[in-house]
């Protein structure tokens, strides 16, 4: 685990004073806050990939929060994202419009079924966590396969009819709307998993990534920080599902396929797991790249995600900004570690 | 009704036993070198792929195809395990996950690349094909076929591992790996052996599977939760546990599917919850 202790040790700023992880914003931050808002003017005609990028960064950072911080390994984070989007779409299906409170509906369902399905995670080792969870979302995928009169199965949820956003702007075929909307909803969960991450919650996550056994004895309850935290993602990924639903108007049952969640480790290591950030830069590089390489052959697609996995985690581990923090390091003289 | 209950156990049987064979080896990775390896399936995609080339194309008979198909898929594994897995050992879960994941992927892409995406048909001998009538239910010859060679692979497994030299050095690093290499052990000849060996029944395993999996080129991805499934229900380290897990799995998967085909897949998944939370460790786990 060599970039996750990297990330949980303390910062060190510019000047060379060492000091523990804080709330503070920083330059770089807001400038990266600053891209999309470029991007939406630079490029109108991507504003529907943009608004989608937006949502996987989203569903990134909420896999971010238990794979990164908390140190689960999860194959079936896809389970929330679709529990997400199916509530929020057959809300829209079934008479209620209104899209925020859709937002907030999709992400208390797939809180509690999160909570509901923490109690398994959080017993045994990395491999039966790795397999329940396989188990579940694979169990939830057959259950939204069979219970087609209710998710219209293989065909997906179609007929989503969304509301004007506040009664004043409504979703158009050129992705404005969704853009914006999409933005600001990611840009607030956001505001509120960085101030987790960095509050004692946060904290002890770190502390049980990194020596689970040590933490009771400093008076920590690892099972039910890991539920959780665990609960927290789940919401999070409801959100990103229900985003995804409004947005498109439609919900696949792609939504809560295995490749789906395989994708979304890949995206958050391609950026850099345990950073905040590393989700949302991944899925920038990884749907980018997906837009472009898949254009050109689907199967040459599944074959340079394939290799660029396994180039990441032989040389490369930490992801491009575990990478580009070593490259400032370098640059900056200063010995790493 | 008893006939149907009989035909049912016994094809899942048949089905269990071709989960073990392909699985077992990723028991051992698993409890030699801790090393999650999702990548398995892809190694018996190997041995199923090897298995028709040689027949449709080299005109080779069944039966003989599937010694090639072990060899194969033992030199693939061995020149992975030294290329790029050992690397991995020491590193954490989620890198072998990835890794393996990454692995799965290529393979596929290569699969599809060389043999197009449809199912691989199998001409099994005639002598293969066909059922024989026993008391009181049709047994098909190609699964008495299956039960037999699993048999007799799970015996010399069993004798390799608890009466051989080699077999005694595997166990000793299993247990521990520290203390079997201060013993004079070559701890890294024996993994590359074991998975190499692995490697092997997983090819076998994939050719004698075709007529019962079928083989496509996402082969390794289909039934890469079976076999994961055997081990870590099974527990990891030996023998006796996968083989029981396998078994289990392969009658209720089919009951499942014969009974309720309404929830079909479900069955299973199911019970993997449920036997992993009941026994986090395994069916006969030494270690969690």
């Amino acid at each position: 685990m060599t970039d996750a202790a990297a990330s949980a040790k303390s910062v060190t700023t510019a000047t060379g004073e060492v000091r523990l992880p804080d709330g503070r914003w920083r330059p770089l931050e807001f400038a990266f806050w600053v891209l999309p808002v470029i991007g939406f003017f630079a490029f109108p005609d991507y504003r529907v990939l943009g608004s989608q990028i937006l949502i996987t960064g989203l569903f990134a950072v909420s896999l971010d929060l238990i794979l990164g911080y908390a140190g689960i390994v999860s194959l079936g984070h896809a389970a929330f994202f679709g529990i997400g989007a199916y509530a929020a779409g057959l809300l829209a299906v079934h008479g209620w419009h209104e899209p925020i409170s859709g937002l907030i509906a999709a992400a208390a369902v797939a809180a509690v079924a999160g909570y509901l399905v923490s109690f398994l995670v959080v017993r045994g080792s990395d491999l039966t966590r790795l397999m329940v969870t396989l188990g579940i979302g694979l169990m939830l995928f057959e259950a939204a396969n069979k219970a087609s009169w209710i998710t219209g199965g293989v065909d997906g949820l179609s007929g989503v009819t969304i509301d004007k956003i506040l009664g004043i702007w409504s979703f158009d075929l050129g992705g404005r709307t969704a853009f914006v909307y999409a933005l600001v909803v990611v840009f607030v969960v956001f505001l509120l998993v960085r101030r987790l991450v960095a509050s004692p919650l946060g904290l002890s996550l770190r502390g049980i990534r990194e020596g689970g056994r040590r933490m009771p004895a400093i008076g920590a309850p690892v099972a039910k920080r890991l539920r959780t935290i665990f609960t927290i993602a789940a919401a999070v990924a409801g959100v990103a599902g229900g985003l995804i639903a409004q947005t498109t108007q439609f919900v696949g049952i792609d939504g809560l396929s295995f490749q789906r969640s395989a994708e979304l480790m890949i995206i958050l290591v391609l950026g850099g797991a345990g950073r905040l950030y590393g989700g949302l830069v991944g899925a920038l590089v990884f749907m980018v790249a997906q837009d472009y390489l898949s254009g050109i052959d689907p199967v040459y697609w599944q074959f340079w995600l394939g290799f660029f996995l396994v180039l990441i985690v032989l040389f490369a581990r930490g992801g491009i900004l575990g990478g580009l923090d070593a490259l400032r390091a370098r640059l900056g003289g200063e010995e790493k570690r | 009704m008893i006939g149907s209950v009989v035909g049912v156990l016994f094809d899942g049987l048949a089905y269990g036993s071709l989960l073990f064979i392909i699985a077992v080896g990723l028991s051992v990775t698993l409890g030699l070198m801790n090393f999650v390896n999702l990548a398995h399936g892809a190694l018996a995609m190997v041995g199923g792929y090897v298995c028709v080339v040689a027949m449709s194309r080299l005109g080779i008979p069944f039966l003989a195809t599937l010694p090639i198909a072990f060899v194969a898929s033992a030199l693939v594994g061995i020149v992975l395990e030294r290329t790029l897995y050992q690397r991995l050992y020491k590193a954490s879960p989620l890198d072998q996950v990835l890794f393996s994941i990454g692995l799965v992927f290529i393979s596929i892409a290569i699969a599809t690349y060389i043999f197009g995406s449809s199912q691989q048909p199998v001409n099994l001998p005639s002598y293969l094909q066909g059922q024989v009538h026993i008391l009181i239910h049709d047994f098909g010859v190609y699964r008495i076929f299956l039960i037999a060679i699993v048999a007799v692979v799970t015996l010399g497994l069993h004798l390799i591992l608890e009466r051989t030299r080699f077999g005694s050095r595997v166990r000793a690093s299993v247990d521990n790996a520290t203390a079997a290499a201060g013993l004079g052990i070559n701890v890294n000849r024996v993994f590359a052996l074991t998975f190499a060996l692995g490697s092997g029944l997983a090819g076998l395993g994939g050719a004698l599977g075709i007529e019962v999996l079928g083989l496509d080129p996402t082969f390794p991805l289909k039934y890469m939760v079976y076999f994961l499934l055997v081990v870590s229900v099974g527990g990891t380290g030996t023998i006796k546990g996968p083989l029981v897990a396998a078994l289990i799995l392969g009658v209720f998967d089919v009951a499942g599917k014969y009974y309720v085909p309404e929830i079909g897949g479900f069955v299973i998944y199911a019970l993997m919850v449920v036997l992993l939370i009941v026994f986090p460790a395994g069916l006969y786990g030494r270690k969690s």
